[in-house]
């Protein structure tokens, strides 16, 4: 069959790609493979039936994680950046690999005598009408289990006042990382001429279509993250200072709608609660949102703690 | 169509990249290195998730578990982002991109490209 | 059930958002921090106050968040056991969050900690709440991961060398822990549709998935728990952070994933357990026990004694497996041995808090922690000595504390249960930390040196906030009646009549 043979020869290519990405000496192509890791699995996920896991896993999983990945390489020296050593397989190495291969047989054993399926797809599809989404996994993400998005759009701030915290005390209110220095005629430059509003519309039609169609806050709010990365890097644009007020409002507006949602329910008697005649402009204004701080968020997970020193 | 077979091998290749990435996540010194096995075990993870509810092809994808995965998604990226963060802010202050106890013997002569 | 819908609703939603919002204003705010908590603690408190009159007077409740049952939507249990570790942990906040004002308070000019420590305080105790009252395993997931990233940053915030290598330590085994959980999870939903601990319950079987799920969940909560072997993250992570973050970290994050651990093998897979697995977890825990305080008995700093005790006490903790867990679940010492773990975990919370503060204003005054330093320290902090002494009364289990109680109920379940081996180790802990604790206690009571520095001046008020949860955690023990049947509530197989 020849749908097998794709499936096999991406499988392939995944673990091939991972391989390299764990294996590798040097650690920046280590990363560019686990780019291109991220993107095979992308494609696995559109196999599987999921183009809303394969648009997340292409824009985070890849893009954002890789972007991170290398400037974290670049932010650390050339010294500690070194190829691993070559050390020859040795006893623990041998051990190692074979606990790992255990523990991966087991999980391979566990999937295969898995009982036969018992999806929720039945009860998703006939609460569909109530939950103010068309696309199913909108709806769960939101309304269903609104409560793991809400918490989650908060974990991201959690990381976020984690790398603030890892700032210098000297360069506490600064603007965001390091300063962008780019050449005026430069490649980059150009790029973040032409790129922002094309991405602007990308991101903002991958919210508003994310109700009927795959996409939504996250992988909208990715796009506009980029964006914005991309303007500030091409030097058409400054990073913001981390003590501005209009940045830690752009950061909190989403999470705290959402919780102001969830608090309304008590009314009824209820947690977190979209009633079925408002829930589908309800699920649009919290998606709009909290793309709105995601992306925000996201970009300034990127640029890191401020760096450089304030000057009052 | 696909096949059924297929998300039994997409849920194989989960299984396998779970076994590889916890090898590089524990013989790994550089801790850069050891985040980057923690995305590939997580993937791996969300892949064997993913095919495991894609196992009837007549009743479509299970969209609870998608719903799941891109939150998993999300949580590891937060994750990486503070643990990279972590890592620049450490080996600006130590110069080593490992923890101590995790630095060979003889590591400077070890580390050079 | 109630017959109004609208107070159970009201008291989950304070408890669930309060600490969040809170959180989330400081963040955008800046150096209102002590205002904000002081507001976030009042409208906390609210909610739990109406939360214990309702389970009190009628029972444990789930709320089906959205209105969505299970397995579609995620349900919300409030039972004995969470209303106790929710209260507990708002003692241990507000106490923590008093005495941080002056440490982490902002002058004229906003500044680094002082700015970030008040929100990751709030989220802190924000994802411990909604872990508490979480009855789904992939929302206790993205609680937990609230929680760990919130706790590596809290390790470190000072921004040191050490520090952010004891971050970056407990970060990897955290990172692991969490993946480990996850793909329990994951074989869990897919072979059983559902993540809720209740329907759980009754699916889950001794298929080879479910074995596997169960170990990969275990392992990665044990992790996360700093269970031997994966313990060695714990001391200097909790030592080297500023003492009220300490306070929070070694009090009261390991006891999330303990109560996750709780939650799932005596609810949502209580057939699971073969005996070797249980009697494993004990012997861990056995081993952290006398690692933990052997190591306590070696250091030479304050916060590394109680850092290394928290090791020891987490150990015993685990003894709850082989005493309550499988074929002793249907015993009549199941219910004994359950109850001791939780109010081991619950004085453990209060005490080891007490003990952290006290170290930090111990800190404040001689500017160290070194115990040669702290010789006759008893006169210039006379409270904060007192609340050390009564917070080790508890540890080391001695009557009247809340710890022995939790001695005395895993004790008398031990021998009931023919594993007398258990309460052999449980009086062995109680000497090795009679042992350990006893040279700063001596240190502390000991004459001054001639030529010693004269101590700073401590206000007293601060010094309160140490005494209360020492002698809170003392209250538990002379009061146990109240709170040992509280906690039956809502417990399943529990004999607690009228109630579901």
């Amino acid at each position: 069959m020849i749908a097998s043979l794709f499936d096999l020869t991406l499988c392939l290519l995944i673990l091939a790609a991972a391989g390299a990405a764990v294996f590798g000496r040097a650690a920046f192509m280590a990363v560019v493979f686990f780019i291109v890791y991220g993107i095979l699995i992308a494609i696995a996920w559109l196999r599987l039936g999921a183009i809303d896991v394969a648009l997340a896993e292409a824009a985070i999983g890849a893009g954002l994680t890789g972007v991170l990945l290398l400037a974290a390489l670049a932010r650390i020296t050339r010294r500690i950046d070194a190829p691993e050593p070559s050390t020859g397989p040795d006893r623990t190495t041998l051990a190692t690999a074979l606990a790992s291969l255990v523990i991966a047989s087991a999980i391979a054993f566990a999937f295969l005598t898995l009982p036969e399926p018992q999806g929720l797809q039945e009860r998703v599809a006939e609460n569909l009408a109530d939950a103010g989404a068309e696309n199913p996994v909108t709806a769960v993400l939101l309304n269903f289990r609104g409560w793991d998005t809400l918490l989650e759009s908060i974990v991201l701030l959690a990381a976020l006042l984690g790398i603030w915290t890892l700032a210098r005390d000297e360069a506490w209110g600064g603007r965001a990382g390091p300063r962008h220095v780019t050449r005026p005629g430069g490649v980059l430059a150009q790029f973040g001429r032409v790129l922002p509003p094309i991405g602007l519309l990308v991101g903002i039609y991958l919210v508003w279509a994310g109700s009927k169609q795959p996409g939504g806050a996250f992988q909208g709010g990715t796009v506009l993250a980029a964006v914005w990365i991309v303007t500030i890097m091409a030097g058409l644009m400054q990073a913001p200072r981390v003590a501005d007020r209009a940045l830690r409002a752009a950061l909190v507006i989403g999470p705290v709608i959402f919780l102001a949602l969830a608090v309304a329910g008590v009314v009824a008697g209820a947690f977190l609660v979209f009633p079925p005649v408002h829930a589908g402009w309800l699920i649009l204004a919290v998606e709009a949102v909290l793309t709105l701080s995601i992306a925000v968020t996201l970009a300034m997970l990127v640029f890191g703690p401020p760096e450089e020193e304030e000057k009052p | 169509m696909i096949a059924p077979s297929a998300s039994l091998l997409y849920g194989l290749c989960g299984a396998a990249l779970i076994g590889l990435g916890l090898y590089g996540f524990v013989v790994h010194r550089r801790l850069i290195r050891r985040v980057l096995a923690f995305n590939v075990i997580g993937s791996g993870i969300f892949l064997l998730f993913g095919a495991s509810s894609y196992r009837d092809p007549a009743a479509g994808a299970d969209p609870v578990p998608q719903a799941m995965i891109i939150t998993g998604i999300v949580v590891a990226l937060s994750a990486t982002a503070l643990a990279l963060a972590l890592i620049v802010a450490y080996a600006r202050l130590a110069q080593s991109g490992a923890l101590p106890e995790d630095a060979a013997p003889g590591a400077d002569d070890e580390d050079r490209p | 059930m109630t017959s109004s819908a609208l107070p159970p609703a009201l008291a989950l939603a304070l408890i669930l958002t309060a600490p969040l919002f809170g959180a989330l204003a400081a963040m955008v705010t800046g150096r209102r921090g002590p205002a904000i908590a002081l507001a976030t603690v009042i409208a906390t408190v609210a909610g739990i106050l109406t939360l214990l009159v309702i389970i009190a007077g009628d029972g444990a409740f789930t709320l089906a968040i959205g209105g969505w049952e299970a397995p579609l939507g995620i349900q919300l249990r409030a039972d004995g056991l969470a209303a106790g570790f929710i209260a507990t942990t708002a003692l241990v906040m507000g106490a923590i969050l008093a005495i941080a004002g002056k440490p982490f308070g902002s002058g004229a000019q906003e500044r680094r900690s002082a700015y970030t420590f008040w929100p990751l305080a709030l989220l802190l105790w924000g994802a411990l709440n909604a872990i508490f009252l979480s009855g789904d395993l992939f929302n206790l997931y993205v609680g937990l991961e609230l929680l760990t990233l919130v706790a590596v940053a809290l390790v470190g915030i000072e921004g040191k060398r050490e520090t952010l290598a004891a971050a970056l330590r407990y970060m990897m085994f955290a990172l692991m822990g969490s993946l480990l959980y996850l793909l329990g999870a994951a074989l869990l939903y897919a072979a059983h549709g559902t993540l809720d601990i209740a329907l759980l319950a009754t699916r889950v079987g001794n298929a080879p998935g479910d074995i596997v799920a169960a170990a990969a969940i275990t392992a990665g909560l044990a992790a996360k728990t700093a269970l031997f072997p994966f313990h060695a993250w714990l001391p200097p992570a909790h030592s080297g952070a500023p003492a009220p973050a300490s306070a929070m970290l070694s009090g009261l994050v390991p006891k999330a994933s303990f109560y996750i651990l709780l939650r799932f093998w005596f609810e949502a897979a209580p057939d699971i357990a073969g005996t070797s697995v249980l009697m494993l977890l004990g012997g861990l825990g056995a081993f952290a026990m006398i690692y933990g305080s052997l190591l306590a008995l070696h250091q030479d700093r304050l916060k590394l004694i109680i850092a290394y005790s928290t090791v020891a006490q987490l150990g015993y903790l685990f003894f709850v497996f082989p005493l309550a867990g499988g074929e002793s679940a249907a015993q009549p010492w199941a219910a004994g041995a359950w109850s001791g773990a939780v109010f081991h975990a619950l004085s453990h919370a209060m005490a080891k808090a007490s003990m952290f503060l006290c170290a930090g204003l111990i800190i404040e005054a001689i500017g160290h922690d070194r115990l040669p330093g702290m010789k006759g320290i008893v006169r210039a902090l006379p409270m904060t000595v007192f609340a050390f002494a009564l917070a080790a009364i508890t540890l080391m289990g001695l009557p009247p504390s809340g710890g022995f109680t939790a001695k005395y109920l895993m004790m008398t379940a031990s021998f009931a249960a023919g594993q007398p081996f258990w309460a052999l180790m449980l009086i062995l802990a109680g000497l090795l930390a009679a042992a350990y604790l006893y040279r700063p206690l001596a240190l502390a009571f000991a004459l001054p040196d001639e030529d010693a520095p004269a101590p700073k001046a401590v206000s007293r008020a601060r010094q309160a906030a140490p005494l209360v949860l020492a002698l809170a955690a003392i209250l538990l023990g002379i009061l146990s009646a109240g709170p040992f049947a509280f906690i039956q509530i809502g417990r399943p197989g529990a004999a607690v009549e009228g109630l579901e």
